[in-house]
């Protein structure tokens, strides 16, 4: 078998790791955020210290990117902004993941440092202190051309790839200065006012292509599951099928007994089998009969839930409430109300389904006291620290080469497919890449909860939206809350609540999950109102809420952009809503068409407008946005898990139904509003607005309100019976 | 113990016959470009050619490739030459980029007998392979783009 640990991105570790010559800039965190340390300086730290950017003397420039790449595009958006103010040629440079080491790599938030890369934080978070990363870069650049040539640093530019002396014309290469240049033991200070003006821009607002595609159009792309390393065994895992539930005892015996299985390994929830294909291990799981003690989701009827429990739990005065936000005087708008609007919404579980099955590999050292962990990781941080503790290790003592991500959708932040690995590695004694099977993923998910919301608005004697009160019952605590605020109505009087219930099941962040079903709720709402007060909805949120200026923008552009009140072909129709995500705010428009005799809804078109302040790559953003829309309709149109008997009922992707080709728009529209603002999240604002914009497309279609999402074709049907 | 013939070149390979090729191609031969997504197929993810036909490898048996040709994603060209391989660069076409060589596989099946598809032949032709980052339409653009441009 032949030994691979390929590099799926165009880096090179060996000349990283050779270091002759050159230029290296080592990080390490101020509070004001990474700044860069001479390498003199670095090595005298007691911290550990790593490379941020390095100039090697053939004019390589080697950026190390904490943007964990799962298809957004952050691997290469990140280190275009520090080579765009260090001014570095960028067709030199390559990129390099960065370690798993969130004192110097992470980004700061609360106080705290993180490299999770989650809540479309890569490129908002990181933009300022990656611009000075890669001024003060280009600052010791300079300095070392001025001294040489014997003129004030002042005195000089940059252009890609070299300083140049603008009086006598004269030119130095990055490549140059690294072969003779020192880093001073302390570097330059770069004060914000000295970064590029946005006009100066060469990279940013440009759009390079990703340098992880070529790798991903002829198999060379390393995700975790391509590692192979001498002397690997294969495992895979049987999870307890009730979420919460932990094995007991197994046929032990008549595993071991199979076909190249090696041994079985006890997890805390659940049963590992190593064997020596995987193949051999999926068939042993598969033969696995274990006893389970009981989990916390034992007896669980998710429908029931939704139907029954929580429509009590909303109607219980006494039921316990956790207030999001309040404002105003509640009880008088509606006292004093000309008119009052109610109405109930309901959404299912939904899985991520990232195409790449979780797994990792793990390896010990022949000692036993360090592990080298292959894993997919949207938090490298998080999944090192994560390993080291369930291994009772130091962090220290835990590696992690992240890899590509076949998806990740929020899924991959908890190292726990890491950890499994690593605990099944100790015991195996051998490297093991161990690896779900699609059946394991989807059963033992963690899903973006289930919910029930009732919503309820007044309005005043002018007509206007003087009340609202918003309450979302379900499992979740702060994954049901997001995106249920709603700043940009500016409703003078409002409440919105949380009703927490519990059932044990595994829940989990999933592509701006609350927003996903809040999103439908709220802007669902907001139409039926329009249509009761027999306004257009676009008009309707103009006139009759204090809309902000930032939110009419992008629905002025959607309205553009769709020719909102043009004239539809004969059985069609189009709804508008809009959410705000990471900071972005996107409105968008669908033109649905729908099959009354099977009740399938098909959308033809999308057009959506985004505000995400200042856009890095437009390119990667537009594409990101696209992928919103597809993955918005996917948990519109089809997706659905439910559970009874505390056990998922979905196994694989003949029953658990995704977008497919033949089910995508044939139009996508994507444009940005053009605003001087710092960048916003982009990776969630596509898909949350999707699910309102439908239903209130399908009731300009039909008379008739989708309130319970996905719209399968029997909700759909009812609906239109109802 | 199965014969097996792959973008060119023989393997003797020590498996029992119902081992499916998937696993044949990625852990006993290192062709990796080959992905598992869902095993029973339903997504597309393990596309390769046997006799330049479209298979699910996760659920073909290697005994019944034996004897025949089997392309995967490396067989495609040697160097990204396929005119997929270059439309699917110039269309920036992949995300997280799991599920493309199976497209493209699926894709270069189609441009070898219909060498300019409609969409909708394209549609059809690619609708069991699933992309969860959505790339759909820029799949479509790219084939049409390498009927294009050959």
């Amino acid at each position: 078998m032949t030994t691979s640990t390929k590099s799926g991105i165009n880096i090179s570790r060996r000349r990283f790791l050779s270091g002759a010559g050159g230029l290296t800039f080592c990080v390490a965190i101020g509070t004001d955020g990474i700044r860069l340390l001479s390498e003199a300086q670095a090595s005298t730290a007691a911290r550990a210290m790593n490379a941020w950017v390095r100039i090697a003397p053939d004019g390589v420039v080697t950026i190390l990117s904490a943007g964990a790449e799962m298809g957004q595009g952050s691997m290469t958006s990140l280190p275009v902004i520090v080579a765009e103010e260090m001014d570095a040629d960028w067709s030199k440079v390559v990129i390099e993941w960065a370690p798993a080491d969130a004192s110097v790599y992470g980004y700061g938030m609360n106080n705290r440092r993180l490299m999770a890369i989650v809540g479309s934080r890569a490129v908002m978070l990181y933009f300022n202190q990656l611009r000075i990363a890669g001024a003060q870069v280009r600052k010791v650049l300079i300095a070392n051309a001025a001294e040489k040539w014997g003129v004030a640093p002042a005195s000089l530019a940059t252009e890609p790839g070299f300083v140049v002396d603008p009086a006598s014309g004269r030119r130095m290469s990055y490549g140059e200065i690294a072969g003779f240049g020192t880093v001073p033991a302390a570097l330059p200070a770069v004060d914000p006012g000295e970064l590029k003006d946005r006009s100066q821009f060469r990279l940013i607002g440009t759009s390079v292509p990703r340098r992880d595609i070529p790798a991903k159009v002829n198999g060379t792309a390393q995700y975790a599951i391509d590692v192979r390393l001498p002397g690997l065994v294969y495992a895979t895992v049987r999870h307890s099928p009730v979420h919460g539930g932990a094995p007991e005892s197994w046929n032990d015996d008549n595993v071991k007994a199979m076909r190249g299985v090696s041994g079985t390994v006890r997890l805390p929830d659940g049963v590992a089998v190593i064997a020596d294909s995987l193949p051999h291990a999926m068939a042993a799981r598969g033969a696995l009969e274990v006893v389970w003690k009981q989990g916390r989701a034992e007896g669980f009827d998710s429908e029931k839930a939704l139907e029954d429990t929580y429509v009590k739990v909303h109607a219980d005065p006494k039921a316990k409430r956790q207030t999001l936000d309040s404002k105003g005087d509640v009880k008088a708008a509606f006292g004093s109300a000309a008119r009052t609007y109610k109405a109930e919404y309901r959404s299912d579980y939904g899985y991520h389904a990232q195409m790449e099955p979780l797994n990792a590999v793990a390896r010990f050292n022949a000692a036993g006291d360090h592990v080298e962990i292959w894993e997919g990781t949207q938090a490298p941080d998080v999944a090192r620290g994560r390993i080291a503790k369930a291994l009772g290790f130091k962090p220290a003592q835990v590696t992690l080469h992240q890899c590509y991500m076949g998806g990740g959708f929020g899924r991959r932040t908890l190292g726990d497919y890491g950890t499994e690995a690593a605990l099944v590695a100790r015991e195996a004694r051998r490297p093991v890449k161990l690896v779900w099977t699609r059946e394991e993923d989807m059963g033992h998910g963690m899903f973006r909860p289930q919910s029930f919301q009732c919503l309820e608005a007044a309005l005043d004697q002018d007509g206007k939206v003087a009340g609202w009160q918003h309450c979302v019952v379900g499992d979740g605590g702060v994954l049901l809350a997001t995106g249920i605020k709603i700043p940009y109505y500016q409703v003078p009087n409002q409440h919105i609540e949380l009703r927490g219930v519990s059932h044990g099941v595994r829940l989990k962040h999933w592509r701006a999950v609350g927003h996903v079903f809040n999103v439908f709720a709220i802007e669902s709402f907001v139409d039926e109102m329009a249509a009761a007060q027999r306004m257009d909805p676009v008009d309707f949120r103009f006139e009759r809420m204090s809309i902000s200026p930032r939110a009419r923008a992008v629905f002025e552009k959607a309205v553009q952009m769709s020719g909102w009140k043009a004239q539809r072909p004969a059985g069609r129709a189009v709804g508008i809503s809009i959410s705000e995500r990471s900071g972005s705010l996107g409105a968008g428009v669908a033109e649905i068409s729908l099959d009354r005799a099977t009740g399938k809804i098909r959308v033809h078109k999308a057009w959506v407008a985004i505000d995400g302040g200042l856009v890095v790559q437009p390119e990667a953003a537009r594409a990101n946005i696209e992928s919103g829309i597809v993955y918005g309709l996917s948990s519109v149109l089809h997706e659905r898990v439910t559970l009874k008997g505390g056990v998922v009922e979905q196994s694989n992707f003949h029953d658990y139904h995704v977008e497919r080709m033949a089910d995508v728009p044939e139009e996508m529209h994507v444009e940005f509003v053009d605003r001087d603002a710092a960048p916003s999240g982009l990776g969630e604002i596509g898909n949350p607005w999707v699910a309102a914009a439908v239903a209130n497309a399908f009731h300009r279609l039909t008379g008739k309100r989708l309130r319970h999402m996905p719209f399968t074709p029997a909700r759909v049907l009812a609906a239109l019976k109802a | 113990m199965a014969q097996i013939n792959v973008n060119g070149s023989s393997h003797r390979v020590d498996v029992e016959p119902e081992t499916p090729l998937l696993w044949v191609l990625r852990d006993v031969l290192g062709l990796t470009g080959t992905k598992y997504g869902c095993g029973i197929a339903a997504c597309g993810a393990c596309t390769v050619h046997v006799n330049g036909e479209p298979v699910r490898s996760c659920s073909t048996p290697v005994s019944k490739v034996e004897g025949k040709r089997v392309t995967t994603i490396e067989g495609l060209s040697r160097d990204s030459s396929h005119p997929l391989q270059k439309a699917w660069v110039a269309g920036q076409v992949p995300q997280c980029g799991y599920c493309q060589s199976g497209q493209i596989m699926q894709a270069a099946a189609l441009l070898a007998k219909n060498p300019n598809p409609s969409r909708g032949e394209i549609v059809r032709h690619m609708n069991g392979n699933i992309c969860r980052c959505g790339t759909y339409n820029r799949i479509i653009a790219a084939i049409q783009r390498a009927a294009r441009e050959g």
